[in-house]
């Protein structure tokens, strides 16, 4: 074998191939490992070419500029309870007795170059992780991605929002300050609410009735180990299982069940995804700037018996605050036993409900379309209206315990009394997704009667013949014309099993 | 087919020839947008050497945000659009390859496990019922002391709190209350005397005392004597979830919660008028001793804060 003998660098020249230093690397890598097939394979991956596929890298994206910013925050912050008095350079605490948690954090915020920018970057790009993970989520509901073969990666996604939200509430907690030390304590009464288990419960997360002095320690190594290692395990599968079972696409010119149409990995897709790493981290980076997030500082100090004004958590946490205010003071007391349904169904069981719900929905909508087959091409949301109205509906219910979450504030503002505001949340809580169901679903069947919309008409040519008859002739269609291959015949309230779609990429729809 | 038409069908880049127009950039006039993008990548060198010098001068913290995330938008898009126009326009295909196994190979598997490896197991039933007892066991056991040692068990924790009979009202500073301190109307929160800066004496005996006027006031049948000279104590733990009701609405005579708005009758045994908490807030009884202290007739007669399982209807 010529590799034998090769030690000098001219020969090593010489023996170079036509790809000169990367060929030679490439030859050595796949004799040891046979890279060369799997590799070009995964050059020529094609990515399709739509905006809604850029969610999910957001999120992605969102998750790096998280652990870059949270691993400078753990060189700084101290997860203890122990109290000190502070003396650093922010004035108004000065001689304050507070935990090390807290006064690590105000340093990191004042004393540590770099620090704050950092701090609110991390929040901020918590937030956006998590907003991102909903939209992403939505658009797979939305357009059906969801559907055999992808149901695993669904669960995933769904576990992967569940983290997002705990890590988060894990992480704003940190800080020790009054906001975030009033929401551990709500947290820690929502778990005593659990029946039978409760109390127990409650006093092993905190190593005792609250507040302890473990859960700070331990919701940081939760935080910032457990949690993200359980997450990027997470985000390896479902990125693995996007590979393994390709993309799923539009329909559209020369796209079929059987293909993928867009741009390849390498050169164009690395160039571009790598560009929107930077253009989000960027983002993130000028909202630390510019505006500020979570200024602990001006809270103070966690102290069990002092408590904000404005008790707020964090946007994801929302909906069920906003449950837990228009939840009727239902309590049951019967046998010596008490169950506080006054807590347990707003903020254990709705959650509940709804998670599990996300998680077998793939489940369910396969026994009621009794549609088992592949589907690697989306539906439009008008396409399938009773599942799109599902969805708004469910949205609409969120949307609506979102801003029951601000009772007090809306009150307020608008000089009303509290009650009528809470009475009026809690009427559109409960009629929003029975008005929202079926708006979206007329909405969906006008947009399917608009036949061919968003296509091109067609002109016609007229000519004058010799004889000066004139003729009109139908303009050949434009050639670039993406619609004219989506026929906008309505589609299928079902598919039909083994239905291959023509090789255009229209279905075939039983109606 | 028309040029055009041609150049809009992807093609497969397996083998794609090298001078096929799928591979041509997508812009019309690439110079141009080349010049634009060497613009954006220059704004964008400046901006994140400019993040280096404010981190360097130590200058304001908005000025490191600005110009690192300026700095990388333009990067961003400067690379974005590289891809987007001067790279292969495509649009290309790739194949999707069945992923299903024919009906032979799916049964191989099936066979392997079910009968190479089942039969295995079939014939030892014994054994692999030992090794799994064996398994199952330990995981039980393992699990117990990992749950048991995260924490106590809750015994009569949550029932109790540190007032007893006789014990003196102090406020965060320590110093008790001596009935001429509140005028009417006023608040003060209160700790049994030596807790007020414990976590225990913040987080469970927290109490609020509000005058409500100079006699003694009743606040419920049976609490006759639990106000003396207008004194009112009840604990400061919504029964909601637990947040210290922290808001005094002194024209309402109301307790009111910031968390979800649960608001107590101060002159009515502090029964909720609006909001989710499903109980009064306890009252602490009272007494006046000799020198004109305050100080609790007893502790609270039924546990304070959140509802848990345990509580038991019987006391509330
Ligand atoms: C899974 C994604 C994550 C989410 C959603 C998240 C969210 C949060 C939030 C909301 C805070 C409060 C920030 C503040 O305003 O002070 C926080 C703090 C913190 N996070 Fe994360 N984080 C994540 C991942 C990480 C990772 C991977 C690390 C480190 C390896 C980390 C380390 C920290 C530290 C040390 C703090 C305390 C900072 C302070 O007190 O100012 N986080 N996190
Ligand atoms: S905790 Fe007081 S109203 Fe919810």
């Amino acid at each position: 074998m010529s590799s034998d003998v090769v030690n000098t660098k001219r020969a090593k020249r010489q023996t170079a191939g036509p790809y000169g230093k990367v060929g030679n690397a490439i030859n050595e890598l796949d004799e040891r490992l046979g890279v060369a097939k799997g590799g070009r394979t995964f050059m020529d991956k094609i990515f399709p070419d739509h905006w809604s596929f850029m969610l999910g890298e957001i999120a992605l994206y969102s998750f790096v500029v998280l652990v870059i910013t949270g691993i400078f925050l753990t060189l700084y912050y101290i997860p203890s309870t122990d109290l000190v008095t502070y003396h650093g350079s922010y004035l108004p605490l000065d001689g304050q007795r507070v935990t090390e948690a807290f006064s690590s954090s105000v340093n990191l915020s004042f004393a540590v170059r770099g620090g704050l920018l950092m701090r609110q970057m991390h929040h901020w790009a918590c937030d956006i992780f998590v907003g991102s993970i909903v939209v992403h989520m939505a658009r797979i509901f939305f357009t059906g991605a969801f559907r055999k073969p992808r149901e695993l990666n669904w669960t995933i996604g769904t576990t992967l929002l569940i983290l997002a939200i705990v890590n988060g509430f894990l992480g704003y907690s940190l800080p020790d300050d009054l906001v975030s030390g009033t929401g551990i304590r709500i947290a820690y009464s929502i778990i005593l609410s659990i029946p039978l288990v409760g109390s127990y419960l409650g006093f092993w997360v905190f190593g005792g009735n609250f507040p302890g002095t473990t859960v700070i320690p331990r919701f940081y190594i939760l935080h910032v180990l457990i949690v993200p290692l359980i997450i990027i395990g997470l985000v390896g599968a479902h990125l693995f299982l996007l590979v393994r079972q390709k993309h799923t696409q539009f329909p559209g010119k020369g796209r079929t069940e059987k293909n993928v149409v867009g741009t390849p990995m390498f050169p164009v897709f690395m160039a571009k995804t790598t560009g929107f790493l930077f253009v989000v981290s960027g983002v993130i980076a000028l909202l630390g700037a510019f505006a500020q997030i979570n200024p602990i500082w001006q809270f103070g100090p966690y102290t069990a018996s002092r408590i904000s004004y404005a008790v707020q958590p964090d946007w994801y946490m929302g909906f069920l605050d906003g449950a837990l205010r228009i939840w009727p003071s239902w309590s049951f007391h019967s046998f010596g036993y008490t169950i506080p349904f006054e807590v347990l169904i707003p903020a254990v069981l709705l959650p509940g409900l709804l998670f599990n719900i996300a998680y077998v929905w793939p489940a369910i909508e396969r026994r009621f379309t009794k549609d088992n087959a592949l589907h690697n091409l989306l539906d439009r949301p008008s396409d399938r209206p009773k599942h799109t109205a599902a969805g708004v509906a469910t949205l609409a219910l969120l949307g609506m315990l979102f801003i029951a979450s601000s009772t007090d504030v809306i009150a307020n503002f608008f000089r009303l009394p509290l009650n009528e505001v809470l009475w009026a949340m809690r009427i559109l809580v409960i009629i929003s997704p029975f008005v929202a169901y079926p708006i979206t679903w007329k909405i969906c069947k006008e947009v399917q009667a608009l036949h061919g919309g968003g296509k091109r008409k067609t002109a016609n040519v007229v000519t004058r013949t010799a004889l000066g008859e004139y003729v009109a002739t139908p303009a050949p269609k434009y050639v670039d014309d993406e619609h004219q291959e989506l026929d906008a015949t309505p589609v299928p309230r079902f598919i039909v099993e083994g239905d291959e779609p023509e090789s255009s990429g229209v279905r075939v729809a039983d109606r | 087919m028309s040029d055009h038409d041609e150049l809009r069908t992807p093609v497969s880049l397996q083998g794609i020839a090298a001078d096929d127009p799928h591979l041509a950039p997508a812009a019309h006039n690439p110079q141009i947008v080349e010049r634009v993008i060497a613009v954006t990548f220059v704004l964008g060198l400046l901006l994140v050497a400019g993040f280096g010098a404010c981190y360097w001068v130590n200058a304001k913290p908005w000025t490191l945000g600005a110009t690192m995330g300026g700095g990388l938008t333009f990067l961003g898009i400067g690379l974005i659009a590289w891809g987007k126009y001067l790279m292969p326009r495509g649009p290309f295909v790739e194949e999707r390859h069945e992923l299903a196994n024919s009906e032979d190979d799916r049964n191989a598997l099936a066979a392997a496990i079910v009968e190479r490896g089942g039969g295995v197991v079939k014939r030892r039933k014994m054994l692999a019922g030992l090794l799994g007892g064996g398994l199952g066991i330990f995981g039980v056991v393992a699990m117990f002391p990992l749950l048991r040692s995260l924490g106590p068990l809750p015994k009569g924790t949550l029932f109790s709190t540190d007032w007893k009979k006789g014990t003196y009202l102090v406020d965060i500073t320590g110093r008790r209350v001596h009935q001429g301190d509140l005028a009417i109307g006023s608040i003060v929160t209160v700790y049994p005397a030596g807790l007020e800066n414990t976590d225990r004496g913040q987080a469970v005996d927290q109490t609020v005392l509000i005058r409500i006027s100079n006699e003694n006031f009743t606040t419920q049948k049976g609490r006759e004597t639990w106000g003396p000279a207008g004194y009112l104590a009840y604990s400061k733990l919504c029964t909601h979830l637990g947040c210290p009701v922290g808001l005094y609405e002194q024209e309402l005579q109301l307790l009111v919660c910031p968390c979800h708005q649960s608001m107590f009758d101060v002159t009515n045994g502090a029964v909720p008028q609006f909001g989710p908490a499903p109980r009064p807030l306890p009252q602490l009884p009272l007494y006046i001793d000799a020198d004109g202290y305050l100080r609790s007739q007893d502790g609270y007669d039924q546990p304070v804060g959140p509802g848990f399982w345990e509580r038991g209807a019987s006391l509330s």
